[in-house]
């Protein structure tokens, strides 16, 4: 029995139930139930229709559970509805769901929480640990997050929009240095990308795949990040990119064009350069100049600068830095980035003042550390 | 067991250090090799079973307080001086004794700095309050 197909059915199985208008937390109780029943069941006989089987089983727990419930509170039973008959194969039972789960009421941090647990399978104990926070306040964050939702119809299409920002902030948490998050985001936007044919969904799978085919190049090994110019490109996946390649080419096809999938464009020709000196700056400043438009983020924009620097020039990057004032102000990259460009124009000692305060102002240690290296090595002229 | 929280004072304390030359005077490798450190301690404290958390804190901040009925609070935005009390980090750790968190207090302000001498910085010793009485 494959805990992969367990784990891909669950969130399908959850989608049935709430559609047929169960509750969405008794729903998940007894996806759960379900779940632990199959273990018991399937190392003897597995059934033709694993998934059909599941919905079954979890209907009825569900009903047990409403009808015991019911007795308790002396409930008139005649009110519990049968499942509603009909085909279970609605393909798009597990987008729903996310959509449910990626609900805009829900703050971010409860949207990633709820996602995780309900389309993950992820216990509330190992959501709690990946971010860094009690179990009982990640398990009342799921369960107000089930509150807010509950009663909410799962008939209408959500915004596919939040659902990415969503599993991208998944996606990002993880690239961070947990690494199970990252591969839990990946398989999450397959799932979406099969029952989705927005181009977006492509490309947000395509950027997260070229983004973790380069993770084991990422760390030395006393964990300090090493920056894209000087990772060891031998270790990046060349499978994954090649995945990413054939994944983005088709979604930049269909010509609707949108954030990811120009980010994703981005990433895959840094990925396709041999060596960092061989990179396509010009055909990435292209690209950039189509995100700057697209999206209203002025890191975007601040990303940019860097690559006319490569294109044009250290001071014409520092004078599109100059340009972008105000929106960034106090924000650790805004310094990170001009120290770059003061480094590769030569002036040394701005630079390494400018690595320090950014060092100051990051809230994530590794590029702290990094970055404080980096004025360590310009000061001793490494 | 008692729970102890180690406040590291990156700067301030109560007297002054002998020497204390800042970070951004350090070499790469002195960086690299007091980051080392840091996460050979975390290493010890997880193997041993005394850790609870160990995090580092920005620089940056902010003092906020109360500004009395109907007043917006008062925010006094970092950075703060240089000279001024720095709390770089904290450990909270679950020991036997209070003997034994000095121990790991000491040997956490061994961490090398420039020249991979120690940089002898005070860590605070605090008692974390308990919620129940001990047993008679």
């Amino acid at each position: 029995m494959s805990e992969d197909l367990l784990r891909d059915l669950a969130p399908q199985v959850l989608g049935v139930l709430v559609r047929r208008g169960g509750d969405f937390a008794s729903a998940e109780d007894a996806v759960q139930e379900a779940l632990v029943e199959a273990h018991r069941v399937w190392p003897e006989t597995v059934p033709d229709d694993p998934r059909a089987w599941l919905v079954t089983v979890a209907q009825r727990k569900l009903i047990d559970a409403l009808r015991s419930e019911s007795a308790r509170h002396r409930r008139e039973e005649a009110t519990l509805a049968e499942p509603a008959p009909g085909p279970t194969e609605q393909a798009d039972d597990t987008l729903l769901l996310m959509f449910l789960c990626c609900h805009p009421a829900l703050s971010p941090a409860s949207a990633v929480a709820l996602t995780l647990r309900a389309m993950g399978g992820l216990t509330t104990r190992e959501i709690a640990e990946a971010f860094l926070v009690p179990e009982a306040t990640m398990a009342q964050r799921i369960s107000r997050a089930k509150r807010t939702i509950a009663g909410r119809p799962l008939t209408t299409p959500g915004d596919i929009a939040v659902v990415l920002r969503v599993l991208y902030l998944v996606f990002n948490e993880g690239y961070g240095g947990r690494g199970d998050l990252a591969a839990e985001a990946i398989r999450l936007a397959r799932l979406l990308a099969r029952e989705s044919d927005e181009p977006e969904v492509a490309g947000m799978l395509a950027l997260m795949l070229l983004h973790h085919a380069r993770r084991r190049a990422r760390w030395d090994e006393q964990r300090a990040i090493v920056p894209l110019d000087e990772q060891d490109r031998s270790l990046w996946d060349q499978g994954e990119i090649a995945e990413a390649v054939r994944i983005l080419t088709a979604a930049l096809a269909r010509g609707r064009p949108g954030e990811y999938q120009v980010q994703a464009a981005i990433a895959a020709l840094h990925d396709d350069a041999p060596t960092a000196t061989e990179t396509d700056w010009p055909q990435i400043l292209a690209w950039y100049d189509d995100l700057v438009a697209l999206t209203s983020n002025p890191l975007a924009a601040l990303s940019r600068a860097v690559v006319v620097g490569e294109v044009a020039g250290p001071r014409a990057g520092l004078r599109a830095v100059d340009a972008l004032e105000g929106s960034l102000d106090g924000h650790h990259r805004l310094d990170a980035v001009r120290a770059h460009l003061l480094e590769r124009a030569g002036d040394v000692d701005a630079a390494a003042a400018l690595y320090l305060r950014a060092a100051r102002r990051t809230t994530s240690t590794g590029e702290r550390d990094h970055l404080t290296r980096r004025a360590a090595r310009l000061r001793s002229g490494q | 067991m008692p729970k102890y929280l180690l406040l590291k004072h990156y700067s301030g304390g109560p007297e002054p250090l002998p020497s204390c030359v800042p970070m951004s005077e350090w070499t790469a490798d002195e960086i690299t090799a007091h980051i080392a450190f840091q996460h050979e301690v975390v290493r010890m404290l997880t193997e041993s079973g005394e850790l609870v958390d160990a995090r580092g804190l920005s620089t940056e901040g902010a003092y906020v307080r109360f500004g009395g009925p109907g007043a917006a609070p008062v925010v006094t935005d970092g950075p703060f001086p240089e000279t001024k009390e720095l709390v770089a980090g904290w450990f909270l750790v679950d020991v036997d004794s209070k003997d034994r968190a000095h121990e790991i207090a000491a040997h956490a302000s061994s961490a090398p700095g420039k020249d991979g001498e120690p940089i002898h910085e005070w860590i605070e010793v605090r008692p974390v309050m308990d919620d129940a009485p001990p047993v008679e």
